[in-house]
Parts: C-alpha cells; sequence; structure tokens
C-alpha cells in the first residue's frame, strides 16, 4: 500500500459528511460546472420556462419528453480512445439521440469500491466534464457511494438522462417499412476490439480506438436533412447484427444487406480473424443505424458525411417486406446466409 | 491482408461456381470433415451456390463436439477443485455437461480463465507459482504439436505448476469410422487445411487406396473452398480417384516434420473415446510416461459420475453425418446457442451452431 | 482445422517472433517452424507458426484461377 489516505477513496467519501463535501466541490463541480449542480440540493431544480417548454425548444409546438438510464461496468477503465467517462456520457446522450431526442440533462450515481486511487476517480470525472460539453449537455444531479473493499478495483458509474423530441419526429425501431434504405454511420467494430486489445490474456498490439462518443449533434444534423428518418439505433453491445435484428423483429420487416458495402477498419478484421469474431458481433459506441424513406436517403447520407462521427456514412442495404423478422446478407462472393445475434459475451476460438 | 483478402475475390469465385456448375453431371454427396468448412461454407453462402447435384454434408472435424462427456466431467470437476486455474480456449467455455458449463463453474467460484494459447497459460503459471494451471487440451493435429511445444518449455524451465489435461484427438481415424460403419454414402471428402498442414497430405492416401475415395485438401477462404470442392467434382466426373491438394500455399505432402516430431515426444497415441463415434482405435493423445507429472489426469485424480446423455439430443448422429441439424427435433426449439442441448450446437462451428447462425443457405 | 491466420514476421527473438497481421501485431512462437525468416509469412494457430507460407504456390493458386479456361 504505502499511499497516504488522501489519495484514496475511503468509505466516508460515500457517507455525506465533510469527505463527501469535499469530493463534490473539488471534484464534481470542478468538472461539471454548471448553475444547476452549483445549487448543491437535493433535488436539481430544472430551467423550464413558465410554460414548461424546455430551453430552445420552437415556442408553441408540441414536445415530447425521452428519459433513460444507464449503468457502465466496463472494463478495463480507461481503453485506446476513451475510458468509463467518456462512455457514461455518451452512451446515455445516444440512447437519448435515438430517439430524436436533444439531450438537456444528466445526473452521474457512483458506486466506488474503498481504496480506489482519487487520481484515477479525477481522470474519469474529467473525462465525464469533456463529453458533456462536447454533446452540449449539463450534469445537474449526482451520487456517490463507497462500498467496502473486495480487491475489484471497481468504478461502476450510472447515468439517466432527458431530452425533448420535436413535432413531427417519429423515430421508432418498430417504424422501418419496406424500401427503407439502411444506413450505417462508418466502420464497425473498434470499439469492442480496442477494449478487447487491452484486456488481460489476449495480449495483442492493435492500432485501433473506441469510437466512443456522443452523436447528438450528428443527428441533428440528419434531422436538419429529413424530419422523414424512421429508425435510429446505436448498434453497442451484440455490434451491428443485434441492432439489425432488433429492427427487423420490431418492425416485423426482412432487411438485407450486402457484407461488401459494410465498412471495416483493416486491423478489427485482421484481430476479428485472428480470434474468430465475426465483426458484425462486435461492440460500438460511436456508430447509428438509420432506417430512411427511399427518397430521403441520400441527402440524409450527405448530411451525415459532412458531420463529425459521421464522416464514413453509407448505405448497407434496404428493408424487405420480408422474411420477416429475418435479416440476410449477401456474402463477399455473392453467396446469401441470414445474419444472427450473437449468443452472450465474444469468446475467442481456436476452431 | 496478405494470404487471406485475394482468396475473397468475387470475380473469381463466379468463374469457380461457374466451373463447378459446368462440370458437374452425377449426382454426388462429399463431405467436409472439418468444423471450419462447415462454418465457412455456411458463412460464405457456399451451399446456396452449389448445383442441385452436389450435396455437401457435415463431419465430425468439431473437436469440441467430439469431445467425450465423460472427458468434460474430468474437466468440469477439475474447475470445481480450490487451488487450480483452469485455463481454456473460449470454444469449451460454453459446453453443457451434466454439472454445467465451465462458465457456469466460474459463476460458482471457479477459477476458469480463457485463453488464446498455451503461451498463455505457461504464463499464468509463471506469475502464479503457488496456483496450479491445468490447461484443457482440445483440438486435432493442428493444435496438439502447440501443446506439445509448451510442456517441453515448462519442463525446461522447471515449472513445477503447469499441467495439460490431453483430450486431443486424430483425425483420420475418426473419418474411417464414419466409413466403416456405412451409414452414409460418400462419394468425396474435402479435407481439413490446417490439420493436413501439419500431418502432411500423404496421410490421406488410404482414401484412395482403402476406400477408393476422392479426397481434396481445402483452405479455408472461398476461393479455396471452391477450388476443393472443384477438384472433388472434377475427379468424380473423371473417375480419378486420388489426394487433390487445393491449399498449395500451406499444406505439403510430408507436413510439418518438426510438429509431428514435438508431438510424437511428448504424446502417444491411444484409444479415445469420441462422442456420438464411441471408442475409436489409436485415435486420441495421451501424454508419455516420462511427461506424466504435467498429466493432469494423472496428477489430480477426480472422481466422475455415470453420464447421462441428454435425451432427444441427435449429436452423435449429426456427426456421422448421420442426420442434418434440422433433422434434430430440439433444433432452434429446446437446443439453441443461448440454451445449448449438446456441444454441436455451441459454437458455430459445430454444425447445429452454424446452420443456427447462417441459415442453412437455402434461404 | 481451424482457425489459422496468415501473418508476417516483422522480427525474431530466439523462438517468438512479432508478427503482423493487418496493422495488428502479435508475439508468437516459432517452435514449430524454426527454418522461419524475418520477412516470411507464416500460418498461425494458437500462438504458433505451424507453417511458412509458401507465396510461390500462391501466387500459382490465384494464376491458375485466373487462367482464361478451367479446365
Amino acid at each position: 500500500m504505502g499511499m497516504a489516505v488522501s489519495e484514496t477513496i475511503q468509505l466516508a467519501h460515500g457517507s455525506g459528511g465533510k469527505l463527501s463535501h469535499e469530493l463534490v466541490e473539488e471534484l464534481f463541480l470542478r468538472h461539471f460546472h454548471n448553475p444547476v449542480l452549483a445549487c448543491l440540493e437535493d433535488a436539481a431544480v430544472l430551467p423550464l420556462p413558465g410554460d414548461g417548454h424546455p430551453p430552445g425548444a420552437p415556442a408553441n409546438a408540441p414536445v415530447r419528453w425521452a428519459f433513460t438510464t444507464d449503468s457502465y461496468v466496463v472494463k478495463p477503465l480507461f481503453f485506446p480512445g476513451g475510458d468509463i467517462g467518456r462512455l457514461a456520457v455518451s452512451g446515455t446522450v445516444n440512447d437519448l439521440a435515438m430517439m430524436g431526442a436533444t439531450p438537456l440533462w444528466l445526473t452521474a450515481g457512483f458506486i466506488i469500491e474503498e481504496g480506489f486511487r482519487l487520481d484515477t476517480l479525477k481522470q474519469v470525472v474529467a473525462s465525464m466534464g469533456a463529453a458533456a460539453g462536447e454533446a452540449g449537455i449539463q450534469i445537474v444531479a449526482g451520487d456517490t457511494k463507497v462500498v467496502e473493499r473486495a480487491g475489484a478495483d471497481a468504478l461502476f458509474i450510472n447515468t439517466s438522462g432527458v431530452g425533448w423530441i420535436p413535432a413531427g419526429v417519429e423515430i421508432s425501431a418498430a417504424n422501418a417499412r419496406a424500401g427503407d434504405q439502411v444506413i450505417l454511420s462508418g466502420p464497425i467494430g473498434d470499439h469492442g476490439i480496442a477494449v478487447l486489445s487491452r484486456r488481460e490474456g489476449l495480449q495483442f498490439e492493435a492500432p485501433v480506438e473506441s469510437d466512443v462518443a456522443p452523436l447528438n449533434h450528428l443527428v441533428a444534423a440528419m434531422l436538419g436533412a429529413s424530419r422523414r428518418i424512421h429508425v435510429l439505433r446505436d448498434p453497442t453491445r451484440g455490434g451491428l447484427a443485434t441492432t439489425l435484428n432488433e429492427i427487423a423483429h420490431q418492425s416485423a420487416v426482412g432487411i438485407r444487406i450486402e457484407e461488401a458495402k459494410i465498412p471495416v477498419r483493416d486491423a478489427v478484421r485482421a484481430a476479428c480473424e485472428m480470434l474468430g469474431f465475426d465483426p458484425l458481433h462486435v461492440a460500438n459506441e460511436g456508430k447509428l443505424v438509420a432506417c430512411v424513406p427511399r427518397s430521403e436517403a441520400v441527402a440524409v447520407v450527405q448530411a451525415m458525411q459532412r458531420s463529425l462521427y459521421g464522416e464514413g456514412a453509407t448505405i448497407i442495404g434496404e428493408v424487405a417486406e420480408g422474411p420477416s423478422g429475418k435479416v440476410l446478407l449477401k456474402t463477399g462472393i455473392g453467396g446469401t446466409r441470414i445474419v444472427s445475434m450473437p449468443t452472450g459475451e465474444l469468446l475467442p476460438r481456436i476452431c | 491482408m496478405r494470404y487471406l483478402e485475394e482468396y475473397q475475390d468475387v470475380r473469381l469465385a463466379e468463374r469457380l461456381v461457374k466451373w463447378i456448375h459446368r462440370r458437374s453431371t452425377r449426382t454426388v454427396r462429399l463431405m467436409e470433415f472439418c468444423g471450419g468448412h462447415t462454418a465457412a461454407i455456411l458463412r460464405y453462402g457456399i451451399r446456396g451456390l452449389m448445383p442441385p447435384t452436389v450435396e455437401l454434408v457435415s463431419g465430425p472435424g468439431c473437436p469440441v463436439c467430439v469431445t467425450h462427456a465423460a472427458e468434460l466431467d474430468r474437466a468440469m470437476a477439475l474447475a470445481e477443485q480450490p487451488g487450480l486455474t483452469i485455463a481454456t480456449f473460449g470454444d469449451m467455455f460454453k459446453v453443457p455437461t451434466d454439472r454445467g458449463s465451465l462458465q457456469e463453474a466460474r459463476a460458482r467460484g471457479g477459477d476458469v480463465r480463457m485463453v488464446y494459447s498455451p503461451l498463455d497459460a505457461l504464463e499464468m503459471a509463471r506469475r502464479h507459482p503457488r496456483r496450479s494451471v491445468v490447461f484443457l487440451g482440445v483440438g486435432f493435429e493442428t493444435t496438439a504439436p502447440g501443446v506439445a511445444a509448451s510442456i517441453l518449455q515448462a519442463e525446461a524451465e522447471g515449472l513445477k505448476n503447469y499441467f495439460v489435461l490431453s483430450m486431443h484427438k486424430l483425425t483420420p481415424p475418426a473419418t474411417r469410422a464414419i466409413l466403416d460403419s456405412g451409414e452414409v454414402e460418400l462419394h468425396g471428402i474435402l479435407g481439413p487445411g490446417h490439420v493436413t498442414t501439419v500431418i502432411g497430405s500423404r496421410a490421406w492416401e488410404f482414401l484412395p487406396l482403402e476406400y477408393h475415395l476422392p479426397c481434396v485438401i481445402a483452405g479455408f477462404q472461398a476461393l479455396d473452398i471452391l477450388q476443393g470442392i472443384g477438384m472433388l467434382v472434377v475427379q468424380l466426373e473423371e473417375g480419378a480417384v486420388e489426394v487433390g491438394v487445393a491449399y498449395r500455399r500451406s499444406v505439403r505432402p510430408g507436413g510439418n516434420r518438426e510438429a509431428q516430431a514435438l508431438m510424437a515426444q511428448v504424446f502417444e497415441v491411444h484409444d479415445a473415446p469420441w462422442r456420438g463415434l464411441g471408442t475409436l482405435p489409436r485415435s486420441g493423445l495421451k501424454l508419455r510416461d516420462r511427461y506424466s507429472r504435467f498429466d493432469a489426469g494423472l496428477v489430480f485424480p477426480v472422481k466422475i459420475g455415470p453420464i447421462r446423455e441428454m435425451p432427444g439430443c441427435r449429436c452423435g448422429e449429426v456427426l456421422r453425418a448421420v442426420a442434418s441439424p434440422r433433422d434434430c427435433a430440439l433444433f432452434g426449439a429446446r437446443c439453441t446457442p443461448q440454451h445449448p442441448v449438446g456441444p454441436c450446437m455451441v459454437s458455430s462451428e459445430g454444425a447445429c451452431g452454424a446452420w443456427y447462425h447462417y441459415g442453412d443457405g437455402g434461404v | 482445422m481451424c482457425l489459422a491466420v496468415p501473418g508476417l514476421i516483422r522480427a525474431i527473438q530466439g523462438t517468438l517472433a512479432e508478427v503482423e497481421i493487418g496493422g495488428v501485431r502479435w508475439k508468437i512462437s516459432l517452435r514449430l517452424t524454426p527454418e522461419a525468416r524475418v520477412g516470411d509469412y507464416v500460418q498461425v494457430h494458437t500462438g504458433y507458426a505451424i507453417a511458412v507460407v509458401d507465396q510461390a504456390e500462391a501466387e500459382e493458386t490465384l494464376r491458375l484461377l485466373t487462367e482464361r479456361a478451367l479446365a
């Protein structure tokens, strides 16, 4: 050990007393600086004008609210291209953005194991502040709990987020229609491979960085090009395969994609070959899939290609009447197969 | 990526497919021995590109699938021993046994870790000298030489805590067993490209000589497989019966001598139990007496229970090509990759897993 | 059988080699292919090179496949 007590998280940091206050003021307030949080009340009082309309929404147009939550338990905490903090903000922002919502406010709850290094926590919190700034959202409420030491060096973060959806935007995984074009925002598999390259026991060096990023500005650009986007989904755990299957199932349509049109970075492809993974099953944290009527597709793709995180946007296939609930892939050599969801964790294979 | 992507060229694939259609007149049934071929054929959609005269059936070449229930039970018993670290390839992690899977053993507190290579297991042993690291040796002749090398490495370093549970098996005996049983009529064998990289294409001469069957050794890229199928079709059309090689960049007549020597130095051949095929003479590898101190089966004796077969599971018949996955009533219903009843469903290399994940090509 | 991936040997240290595939670098053992040299491509399976890729045969195979008439 040999570390000064003040350099690590203690049980007292979670119990509301002096150490808790120090943590809030010196760490959280510093990186999540905004007037709502600075009030340090038991609850955030949200700055809604008298009529309840969210700031920035056009007056006299009905809005719907979107509200989501997610918890982040990724290991390792730091990986090429990102960390659990950036993930915790981006993931929840993206869940809102996938509804066509403009995200406004996040909460952040921390569960930290006693003995966790304070400077590591500072790095994570600074990263959350930066991600929040990039997304243009505020973290307005939070909580910290410290649990007894268990040797796992654990940090878990929960973020909840709220945003508003403008009138005329109806985005749902159940809205795909035959004839829609399926658009992918960029190369798949980066996040999963980046994280795996840092896991103990699988020592390989891949020049691959996680794509973890908040996509709300990309979605805003897409909605600027067309209000008639039917589906938006981010292919996180379970990869593109899972997302496409979910859409096919919920919309009761068939989806047909072409392997040759799906962008995958060389290094990701190579790592997948070595480990026996299918890039379609590997997690992403900064990509989205959109189903868009044929007439709108080109305009949407072009708007994406001009936006940050959408440069690699491309049409990978289309929605068909059937087979209902199934995703068909035309392979690189012109054959056909189905794309199914991966089963649980991806395990490296030798066979 | 060199020596991979060139063999996925769509125009060359089209030419090969047309070639097969042009040459094939007789109805033939070809067996791809290897699970890797089964998965690749389904993954590339090759079944759907074949003429109706060419039928492809899957063989027993999935080492996880043919690992006998008794062997799996022993591995599970070891996983439950305190003080032992089980190092295993990912393929084995979810295989169901009477006592659950290795994944479940880990959830119950067992120290089960996934590795990519026996070298990783060796490193674990070095780093944790007070734990006994047991490496589960699963795989055919492609994998066994590396495991043999790891034992020699452990011996050279004087490592006292590295052990191997050898469940390695040999492929020619399984091929013989299927042909000897006469249960399914086969006209040709698509041979395993990486096993043969080690054992050499001459090791398959017994097929034309003793069974009058043509055999073509193929790699795993789309062009390799199509070339292999095409060469088999041509042999059958012309009445040729020989061992062809469609993977010359990797396969030589004599194979890898050094790998064979290491295998022979560390392992000896014995009669081994195969799921679905029974005990086959001289078909498995066990550690020689000289290396018995590395043999986890000897050093950590465990009691294994009576083995119950899962009712309704037709893995054995699927492995012998007597049934296809769709013939099994459990397929896709009670038996899915999330809840596998038998090992054939566990990975996408087992025939059932491959069919489930990629569809049967008849879509 | 099974997964073996061709990698380019970038460096050798004793029986270990650093191979590169598509920009990804792995450390593997050359214990089974002592004849392998820097610049060779090897077939990698479970962390071991099981063969040196015969580049002449590789090119010959592609040439045969590209030829106008496949018999």
